[in-house]
């Protein structure tokens, strides 16, 4: 689902990412982790079309990253760090609005918006500004409406950051969902417990992969209890802050 | 048939492209207008403004010229000269400070400060009138506030012929010198001024800030991931704004009309074309400034300062710019108030056509497309 091959950024002569390689299978949870400035947000940018690789090559879904920047964004799905709904449109107006620029028809948005409600339990509320619901159920709004469209691949940014761990667990249990109906998912996080949750995880540190592989044989190879351990093993060696 | 035509259809994805970008489009802009109608203070501002300003500009600016403050140099002192004084005493649109005794008086009684208008009448008045029936009366009137000064000529030369009226066939000629402003710049109205304000302020604040603020709660971000173009984000988003000045436009007009009456002399299909243009303008300055900005509060300082500010000094609509030193006068041309300002002007009260406009009007489109460009090409660089 996702190829990349030595996939480099630079801005001057700052390297954000360094020539960074790895492949993510159809339906697989892949945790993309690293210490704030490590540079996954940029990889992140670049996998969804957003920016522009100074070198190597990557391919989305098989489309390339350089040339197809179109079809990607029409088979991605993408849920920033930032709440990313309209708080003073309605549950069902934004659920509309976003299948709607994502070309869904009326009939498809009508049976896919009932659907949506009824699994978040949000029925009730589908003419309630987004504004008044808690957090939690923005959040898992904003994921049910990122996956609205069927997207190939969703990329998650830190998508449960704020939200308490019953939230989270909810949360998770949605990712799960849609990894089973075949959804590739795409999640960075800051949190060791969800690294956990995913099917591998790759660790980046100063722009580069430094670790790569399930949690379960990342915690053999560096004799580590838990996550935790390896991260800040990883993390100890970076060079560069924010 | 029907089938011939569906196949058409398909053997067209670039037909059926645009159907769907449409609809997209529509989508969008539809979430634009539940953003504008539900937020109430913006929806304030949008149609309580050129109202407010309108009526401002209109009654306290101009209609407040009650008890004006005149003198009268009486060299005449006979019975004509009375009666005329004495009607001016009455109306409730002078009062009548002193009379002096020369020249020298009148001036020193405007060098005061508090006296808006001087009558003059001339040795053996009523004599001219008895013998050749006919005669002057000289009116100097303060242009420093032009607008004030006209109103009050207006009122006297009422009064005079209102008592002409009465004494025919006499006939009696006021002659009118505006002092201080002898061309009365910026006298003309208002009207086109808060015109220019308001489609500055509405444009250019609120596409800026709508955009901007899609930036800061991070719905910019999930736009630009979707497959619709950056560019249609950036049209949809402007394009509501266009249709609500154009209501604006169609407001300002109606009160200037029927609460002020003050008519539109020229075309107003033409005036509405011109004022699309201008919105075109702002709306790009708007998105302009939306591509440099990351917060509301920064978009809608620059929008202020930048905008308004430079409208309200330099269009012409309050200061004259012939008087300002040369490179103020140089700047002003790149103000694109300026130039609509003065198109409006043209159209509204001179009642002229396209020919007189079309250099104002090729210098705005001018400026528009530069902005066009200069906005998308950093918009693209944010991009990458």
């Amino acid at each position: 689902m996702i190829r990349t091959d030595k996939l480099t950024k630079r801005f001057g002569d700052f390297i954000a990412t360094n020539e960074i390689t790895f492949e993510v299978e159809k339906g697989e949870i892949f945790g993309f982790l690293g210490a704030n400035g490590a540079g996954k947000t940029t990889a992140m940018r670049m996998l969804c079309g957003l920016s522009i690789p100074s070198s190597g090559s990557a391919t989305i879904a098989g489309f390339d990253v350089y040339k197809q920047t179109e079809q990607i964004k029409k088979n991605i799905g993408y849920m920033s760090q930032k709440f990313s709904l309209y708080e003073d449109l309605t549950v069902a107006e934004n659920i509309r609005f976003f299948g709607g620029i994502y070309g869904l028809s009326n009939q498809q948005l009508k049976t896919k918006s009932q659907q949506l409600l009824h699994d978040l339990g949000l029925e009730k509320e589908a003419k309630k500004l987004v504004g008044s619901l808690p957090l939690g159920w923005k959040q898992k709004l904003s994921f049910s409406i990122a996956v609205l469209h069927d997207p190939k691949i969703v990329f998650l940014d830190e998508p449960t950051g704020g939200v308490d761990p019953i939230t989270r667990r909810q949360f998770w249990n949605l990712i799960y969902d849609a990894a089973d109906r075949g959804v590739t998912v795409f999640v960075t996080t800051h949190y060791m417990d969800e690294a956990e949750y995913c099917n591998r995880i790759s660790i980046m540190v100063d722009g580069r992969i430094k670790a790569l592989d399930t949690p379960r044989n990342l915690k053999n190879n560096f004799h580590a209890e838990s996550m935790d351990e390896v991260f800040y093993a990883l993390a100890r060696s970076a060079k560069r802050s924010e | 048939m029907r089938r011939a035509w569906m196949k058409s259809f398909t053997r067209w994805p670039a037909v059926l492209n645009v159907a769907n970008d449409m609809k997209q489009f529509y989508t969008f802009i539809r979430k634009e207008f539940a953003h504008v109608l539900r937020d109430r203070k913006t929806l304030l501002i949008l149609f309580g403004l050129p109202i407010v300003q309108i009526l401002i500009f209109g009654f306290a600016l101009t209609n407040e010229v009650r008890n004006a403050k005149i003198v009268i140099y009486d060299q005449a002192q006979d019975v004509a000269s009375q009666q005329l004084i004495s009607k001016m005493a009455a109306s409730r649109y002078f009062d009548i400070a002193y009379a002096v005794m020369n020249r020298a008086g009148i001036e020193a009684a405007f060098k005061k400060g508090d006296i808006r208008l001087a009558v003059i009448f001339p040795q053996g008045f009523n004599n001219d009138l008895l013998h050749t029936h006919h005669a002057q009366i000289q009116v100097i009137a303060d242009a420093a506030d032009p607008n004030t000064a006209t109103t009050l000529t207006s009122y006297i030369t009422a009064i005079i012929q209102d008592y002409m009226a009465a004494q025919e066939p006499y006939q009696i000629t006021p002659q009118i010198r505006y002092l201080y402003n002898p061309q009365l710049k910026g006298a003309t109205n208002f009207v086109p001024g808060v015109m220019a304000l308001v489609l500055m302020l509405v444009c250019v604040m609120m596409t800026a800030v709508s955009i901007v603020r899609e930036k800061e709660i991070g719905t910019m971000e999930v736009l630009l991931v979707s497959p619709f173009s950056p560019l249609m984000v950036i049209i949809s988003k402007a394009v509501p704004y266009l249709l609500l000045s154009l209501i604006n436009v169609t407001t300002i007009l109606l009160l200037s009309t029927f609460v002020l009456q003050l008519p539109i002399n020229g075309s107003i299909p033409l005036l509405f074309a011109e004022s699309t243009l201008f919105i075109i303008t702002c709306l790009t300055l708007g998105i302009f400034i939306s591509v440099k900005t990351n917060s509301q509060q920064v978009a809608m300082l620059i929008s202020l300062m930048g905008m308004m500010l430079p409208t309200i000094l330099f269009s012409g609509f309050m200061f004259p710019v012939e008087n300002m030193p040369l490179p103020l006068q140089l700047i002003s041309n790149i103000v694109p108030s300026k130039w609509y300002y003065n198109i409006v002007k043209a159209i509204m009260i001179k009642g002229l056509g396209f020919s007189a406009i079309w250099k104002e009007t090729l210098i705005l489109a001018g400026i528009t497309v530069v902005l066009l460009f200069v906005s998308f090409k950093s918009f693209k660089i944010r991009l990458s």
